[in-house]
């Protein structure tokens, strides 16, 4: 069991955070009119149906939204003993020509991201993908940034950082844990 | 929750949750099917023999599709014009595959227990893919897949195999998975096709099919094998249509929604009437695209336990 060391962000902060990755979001494309967006599985999602929200709040439209699963693009399958179990991929529309919004929890060491960057463009042609994530807690191993981030949180590598959302852990918070004590 | 077994050799005495979890993870390789690129890099870097000592061509090629849409590397073998035409023991056979560093053999063998012999000398996942008269699991997890799929369960329904039961693999595997999956069986053909103490394994039997009719939500219809000297088994194949052929007449006559399943490849007007596999209550065509998600989804669990 980890324990908890710190929260990062709680439940006003979190409303507010995804509001201003909204507004960056917009600011940046000027205009909801070419974007879809692309949560990822399982904590992604969810952030990104907020933010999707509130887009078509402030903007009046409603955007294409869909989920990936990304377990069958990762890079550690073969040394695993036990294959994780699928979600799904749950995209509809055309990505051809879209700007696609993929939106994450958490930004790490940039490898969920490789694996998704390659399945959405096996699943068609965008015109740009941009990264949107809640938390950035650096430790990168590969070339990746976000172009939106909900906030930065300085990390070691032992800690870990957990992100609730209502939908799934009745309520909104991001939490710093302690590094996993020894037995 | 990891499958219980590294291999799939049967249905018998697998668990609930195992079946469950395979026929869900079929439905997210459904998914990737149905997408304009239909590959995706799971299975990279990993190599599988596909041993076939039994002609199949559906079966194999629904095998390698998922092999390649999984981007495993297939090796292809056939029993005529290979080693095995020259005397070749299937151990030997096996232990030269497997020394050119193959992770997965989907095997088909006229001898029932191959595969588990196989199983039994070699390092690699085995997948059977048909032996002898005994089982051929992933054409009965694709029945239930498409049973699920049409009619939102298995738990509580009646499904009837109707035809030659006694020299029938996907009988036996059907029987064993949808009695664990809770659903109620029973076989129907005429008495040369019935194995004695059948109703050891839990079904009812039934020798007129306008009996089961009334109660039935599903037909698993099996194929009438015509070169297997089938002859001797009953007078004639216009006998055989009009006794136990589904045709729409008797269908209307039961005046319920019934789903029917066709393993393949089927023949026209002796065990089904050409508008019946044609029509609404048809699933046949669906069984064919969910056996390759079925398959890709087996090969995609136990191609980790190694």
């Amino acid at each position: 069991m980890r324990k908890l060391k710190a929260q990062i962000i709680d439940e006003a902060g979190f409303e507010r955070t995804i509001t201003r990755l909204a507004h960056e979001i917009l600011e940046k494309n000027k205009g909801a009119g070419n974007l879809v967006i692309v949560g990822i599985r399982t904590r992604g999602e969810f952030i990104a149906r907020r933010i999707t929200r509130k887009i078509e709040e402030v903007e009046g439209v409603t955007l294409p939204i869909g989920s990936l699963d990304i377990t069958l693009y990762r890079d550690d399958l073969l040394g695993k003993l036990e294959q994780p179990q699928l979600k799904g991929t749950d995209i509809i529309f055309d990505l051809n020509d879209k700007d696609i919004i993929l939106i994450d929890d958490v930004l790490y060491t940039g490898r969920t991201i490789r694996a998704a960057l390659d399945e959405l463009i096996d699943l068609g042609r965008p015109k740009s993908i941009q990264l949107a994530v809640l938390i950035d807690r650096g430790h990168r191993q590969l070339p990746i940034r976000a172009d939106y981030v909900g906030k930065n949180v300085p990390t070691s590598s032992s800690e870990s950082i957990r992100v609730h959302v209502k939908e799934v852990d009745g309520e909104d918070a991001v939490l710093l844990m302690h590094p996993e004590l020894p037995n | 929750m990891p499958l219980k077994s590294r291999h799939l050799l049967g249905l018998d005495g697998m668990g609930r949750e195992d079946i469950q979890l395979i026929i869900d993870t079929a439905v997210s390789f459904r998914e990737v099917l149905e997408r304009p690129i239909k590959k995706v890099p799971p299975l990279q870097g990993k190599t599988i023999a596909n041993m076939f000592f039994e002609n199949s061509t559906r079966t194999r090629l629904s095998f390698e599709l998922a092999e390649r849409r999984l981007s495993a590397d297939v090796l292809g073998f056939q029993a005529t014009g290979s080693s095995v035409s020259k005397g070749e023991t299937l151990k030997d056979t096996a232990r030269n595959i497997e020394a050119m560093k193959v992770d997965m053999v989907v095997m088909r063998h006229s001898a029932s227990g191959a595969p588990h012999y196989l199983a039994s000398v070699i390092d690699a996942n085995v997948i059977n893919a048909g032996d002898g008269g005994h089982e051929h699991p992933t054409q009965a997890l694709l029945d239930m897949y498409t049973i699920r799929e049409r009619l939102g369960r298995l738990e509580g329904l009646h499904v009837c195999i109707v035809g030659d039961i006694a020299h029938s693999r996907v009988a036996r595997s059907n029987i064993f998975g949808l009695k664990t999956m809770g659903a109620k069986v029973s076989v129907c053909g005429p008495a040369t096709m019935i194995p004695r103490e059948i109703e050891k394994m839990g079904v009812d039997v039934y020798h007129h099919i306008d009996d089961v009719l009334p109660s039935v939500n599903v037909l698993n219809v099996l194929r009438i094998q015509l070169e297997r000297d089938a002859g001797r088994l009953f007078p004639s194949i216009r006998e055989y249509h009009n006794y136990y052929g589904i045709t729409r007449q008797r269908l209307d006559k039961a005046g319920r929604a019934i789903t029917i399943l066709h393993p393949g490849p089927i023949n026209r007007d002796v065990e089904i009437s050409a508008d019946v596999a044609d029509s609404e209550h048809s699933v046949i065509l669906q069984q064919v695209l969910n056996g390759v998600a079925i398959r890709m989804a087996v090969l995609y669990l136990l191609s980790s336990r190694n």
